[in-house]
């Protein structure tokens, strides 16, 4: 076990955890975001560098800070590690510079985007972003694809973040799609046209953070704030069958997985990540296809959440272990 | 359309250079091949060339695309018999590379990046090609042509015309004595 | 000039042939190394030496030997990094075109040191005709038994093979170089895990520059100590210097570290002085990636003490004032250089040579280069300079790879010594044209 304190909240952890997953372990404020990294998916993270934290001491051994800021999805915690996220001010305007560059080739085409109201980049921009671009020059853009018959692939929307090249790799049989070229001009793609076909392909929709991937079943039907999303479950011989039903009245406009607050997949009971084969995502939509098991939890501060629904609790709770707030050297004089 | 499947010797020492690395490691190979296949198939890799490799290795063809696509000396398009490869960056910039270029522009008719209507030219600006000591330089094929100037350059592009053959990294007789 | 160690036998005739490199006393340090010496003996010597990486980063060799983990049962792996691509560096390609056996006889040396029973060189692939000439110096040991099974008729085995790249500068950073080997895109590992925990195939690994293994002949020759007395405070040993540019004699030197660089501009005895008995205006003194200098602090440090080529004089001053060794790729301008359009040139590199794994660099590098442009085309705005500065600063120490440093820092020196040039360029776009470097034609017209 190891001890780490990030943003003065301490907690113990088992050898091995990284800095994010200790940070998600605590909840609430202390998470860095992470758009690349996704948990579900070995040696994903380290690409988009939104995460990077910084570590004021290395460990109770080796007490030196570490000279860069790290990416905290990517680097284990030691034991005695003190790292700052929400209290370092400079921390912040990299992370500030990450989610610019980001954005300086993005289309911002948020009106107009299926994601939008669902995407963490959005969400980042807004926490994160400035108010107006200092990039003056053209954007880049490519051609939109349809990458199978379900998925359409908007390659100008992509923030490279691999996630859907490691579902391709890890949980489908014969991986046709990956990066392309290399630099700024870096591409999704199957390079000659060529059909992602595959029972769980799907599932590159959910792991995509923006509207790069997306499932066009569902293609400008609804913005996702104006659905309702039920818990639902069928008896699928391919998957769990255990979803989210994205409805209007009786209607389902869209099947997903059911995903926790970082917008990853679930796990289903059996401990296994939750995803969903292509039939129950694409041609299950019909409410006597589903069992439906009540209202999802959706985060409150989430756009979807305006109107309805049972409030996630707070994600402050701790998951593991107390957590003890160490107070600031401020706080310590003063007790004095 | 022409078949493609190496020559009998291409082939063997494909399957020699597989066997170099550790079992289950062939993949190691695939830099090496694609350079061989380059040499083989007209000097630019083709999807059909680059699935052939992925068949031939075993591997899935965008694991092929995925590498080819990222280095710099892998032609995914059609490039004439020569490639005349100019250095651009650093040294051979402040020594004129600019002027080579220009120059080369002129006299094939082409802009960089494009191939001469007869086939035998293409003209592409690269970066560093580790030769700064001697600058300005451009490559064809395996050769560096060094401390140019443009009686150089003219020389070199009629003979390179009269010889009419294509130019590869690979075919390489002897190493050059010095 | 000191005693040469890499280059003293650069003018025998054939010396790329076996012969007379054995003739020559090729070959005596993996003798001596297989019979007389334990493994630890020889990584013993090497930290002694104080050798360190001649790569760039100039990192301790003996100590980054000592950290390769040595699981029982697992093979390690030595891998040579000849992938020679830092804007202004050509030695390594020197040393293995004129002395081909010089780099394989390091290379088993220092794999018997480090015990490892196979090992890579990993050549770029533009040095093809280079590749050719190392494999035929493989054959001719192969023939001589200095490379297969019991080596000398020692226990110890070892297989060389070299390997060709395909064109990207990225593969000189070492995990990158590593995965290109795997036969995979070029793109950078994150860290930890290092390679000399999990490098090649996810085995312990050292990643070793051509001129580091090359230095290794020599100081397991003469030994360690003898290596050490060479050079000044930790700057120890020769070091192959790449001069080019504006200079009358460019090529490579060998030098002692701490000679003084106005002796090596200057001197006849290395880079001869300025071309055209032109003005000196500025070097770059280890590869594109580090800071510029102009004249006056790149003759003498800040604090006005002549400046020495080794890493701790380079350096002096930091970034403020300072630069850094690097590769050793010693870039020379003169008085008619644009300090812009070589920057243009230089980030035009960087944008083009980024893998595009991590945000900052795929997109930070193609922004820098854009606005560079648009000040040499005449439309640039005062605030384009603090927008550069602060780009750079962004990019710097967030990307996984050093290459997202080494795209920041030729922008943050250009600006720090250079502002006055960029603001003439914005105020008055007019002056970029007279500019002689822009449309020089440097004389290529006839010979």
């Amino acid at each position: 076990m190891a001890k780490v304190t990030i943003d003065g909240h301490m907690i113990e952890v088992p050898d091995g955890t990284t800095i994010l997953q200790a940070a998600r372990m605590i909840g609430g404020d202390v998470v860095p975001p992470a758009m690349c990294y996704y948990s579900k998916l070995k040696t994903s993270g380290g690409y988009c560098r939104t995460c990077l934290v910084k570590v004021t001491k290395g460990s109770e051994k080796d007490p030196r800070p570490m000279p860069k800021p790290v990416a905290s999805c990517r680097t284990p915690v030691m034991d005695g590690m003190e790292v700052q996220n929400k209290t370092a001010p400079d921390l912040l305007e990299a992370r500030a510079g990450v989610v610019e560059f980001l954005l300086i080739n993005h289309p911002l085409d948020c009106p107009i985007c299926d994601q939008a109201g669902e995407c963490s980049l959005q969400d980042l921009a807004y926490e994160h972003g400035l108010s107006r671009t200092r990039y003056e020059f053209s954007r880049r853009t490519f051609q939109k694809i349809d990458i199978g018959e379900k998925i359409k692939l908007h390659m100008t929307r992509c923030i490279l973040c691999y996630r859907c090249v490691k579902v391709a790799e890890q949980i489908t049989d014969g991986r046709v799609h990956g990066v392309l070229n290399r630099g700024d001009v870096s591409e999704i793609s199957t390079y000659i046209s060529q059909a992602v076909d595959n029972d769980f392909s799907g599932n590159m929709i959910d792991v995509c953070p923006v509207g790069a991937l997306t499932d066009r079943t569902f293609r400008f039907k609804s913005r996702v704030w104006n659905v309702n999303p039920v818990d639902a479950h069928r008896d699928c011989p391919t998957c769990s069958g255990r979803v989210m039903l994205w409805m209007k009245g009786a209607e389902v406009f869209r099947v997903t997985a059911r995903k926790d607050e970082y917008a990853e997949v679930l796990d289903t009971p059996d401990g296994k990540p939750g995803w969903i084969c292509n039939t129950c995502r694409f041609d299950k939509k019909e409410t006597k296809d589903w069992i439906v098991d009540g209202p999802s939890k959706i985060d409150r501060h989430s756009v979807i959440s305006q109107n309805h629904y049972v409030l996630q609790e707070p994600a402050h709770k701790p998951l593991l272990n107390a957590v003890q707030a160490v107070p600031t050297s401020w706080q310590l004089e003063n007790k004095k | 359309m022409k078949d493609i499947r190496f020559s009998e010797e291409s082939m063997a020492l494909v399957q020699r250079m597989m066997k170099r690395y550790p079992e289950g490691k062939h993949k190691s190979a695939l830099i090496p091949i694609l350079h061989i296949a380059q040499a083989e198939f007209d000097g630019w890799l083709s999807p059909e060339v680059m699935n052939y490799v992925a068949s031939v290795m075993n591997i899935q063809s965008i694991e092929v695309y995925e590498v080819a696509s990222f280095y710099s000396m892998f032609n995914l398009k059609p490039v004439g018999k020569c490639l005349i490869e100019v250095c651009r960056t650093s040294s051979c910039w402040l020594l004129g590379a600019e002027d080579v270029i220009r120059h080369l522009e002129k006299k094939l008719n082409i802009k960089v990046g494009e191939t001469s209507s007869d086939g035998m030219f293409t003209l592409k600006s690269v970066e560093c090609l580790g030769s700064c000591g001697t600058a300005p330089m451009l490559q064809v094929g395996a050769d560096y042509y060094e401390n140019l100037n443009l009686e150089k350059v003219d020389a070199l592009v009629s003979r390179l015309k009269s010889e009419g053959k294509r130019k590869t990294y690979t075919d390489l007789p002897e190493p050059r004595t010095l | 000039m000191g005693k040469k160690l890499l280059l003293k036998d650069d003018h025998i005739a054939g010396i790329q042939s076996y012969d007379v490199y054995r003739k020559n006393g090729g070959y005596a340090s993996v003798e001596k190394a297989v019979k007389t010496m334990t493994t630890e003996a020889v990584v013993e010597e090497v930290k002694k030496s104080g050798l360190r990486g001649r790569g760039g980063a100039g990192f301790p060799t003996g100590m980054k030997w000592s950290f390769l983990a040595k699981p029982p049962g697992i093979a390690r792996y030595l891998v040579c990094n000849a992938d020679e691509s830092e804007p202004g560096t050509f030695k390594d390609r020197y040393l293995m075109e004129r002395i081909p056996h010089l780099l394989i006889e390091g290379m088993i040396t220092s794999s018997y040191a480090l015990g490892a029973n196979t090992s890579y060189i990993y050549i770029r692939g533009e040095y093809y005709y280079v590749a050719r000439i190392l494999e035929k110096a493989i054959d001719e040991a192969y023939a001589n038994g200095w490379l297969g099974k019991n080596i000398l008729g020692s226990e110890y085995s070892l297989d060389l093979y070299v390997q060709i790249g395909a064109g990207a500068y990225i593969c000189g950073e070492e995990t990158a170089l590593l995965e290109s080997l795997e036969g995979k895109r070029g793109n950078p590992r994150i860290k930890p895990p290092f390679p000399a925990v999990a490098g090649l195939y996810g085995c312990p690994t050292v990643v070793n520059n051509v001129e580091t293994i090359a230095a290794v002949v020599p100081i397991v020759n003469d030994g360690g100590d003898e290596y050490a007395k060479i050079g000044i405070g930790k700057s120890t040993g020769t070091k192959l210097i790449s001069a080019s540019g504006h200079i009358n004699k460019p090529g490579v030197y060998e030098i002692d570290l701490g000679v003084p660089v106005e002796e090596f501009i200057f001197s006849d005895k290395y880079c001869g002085g300025i071309r055209g008995g032109k003005k000196f205006k500025a070097v770059v003194a280890g590869g594109s990636s580090v800071p510029i200098l102009p004249a006056d602090l790149i003759l003498k440090t800040a604090k006005g003490e002549p400046r020495l080529m080794s890493y701790e004089s380079l350096a002096d001053g930091g970034f403020a004032t300072g630069t850094m060794l690097g590769s050793g790729g010693f870039i020379v301008m003169d008085e008619d250089t644009s300090i812009v359009k070589n920057l243009w040139n230089f980030t035009r590199f960087y944008h083009h040579e980024s893998c595009g794994q991590c945000s900052p660099c795929r997109e930070g590098t193609g922004w820098m280069e854009k606005i560079l442009h648009r000040i040499l085309d005449g439309h640039g705005t005062m605030s384009d300079i603090d927008l550069l500065w602060d780009i750079q600063g962004k990019i710097e120490g967030k990307t996984i790879c050093p290459l997202g440093d080494a795209a920041a820092w030729p922008v943050a020196a250009a600006i720090r010594h250079f502002r006055s040039e960029f603001e003439e360029y914005i105020k008055n776009p007019k002056s970029i044209k007279d500019v002689k470097h822009y449309y020089r034609l440097n004389n290529l017209q006839s010979a």
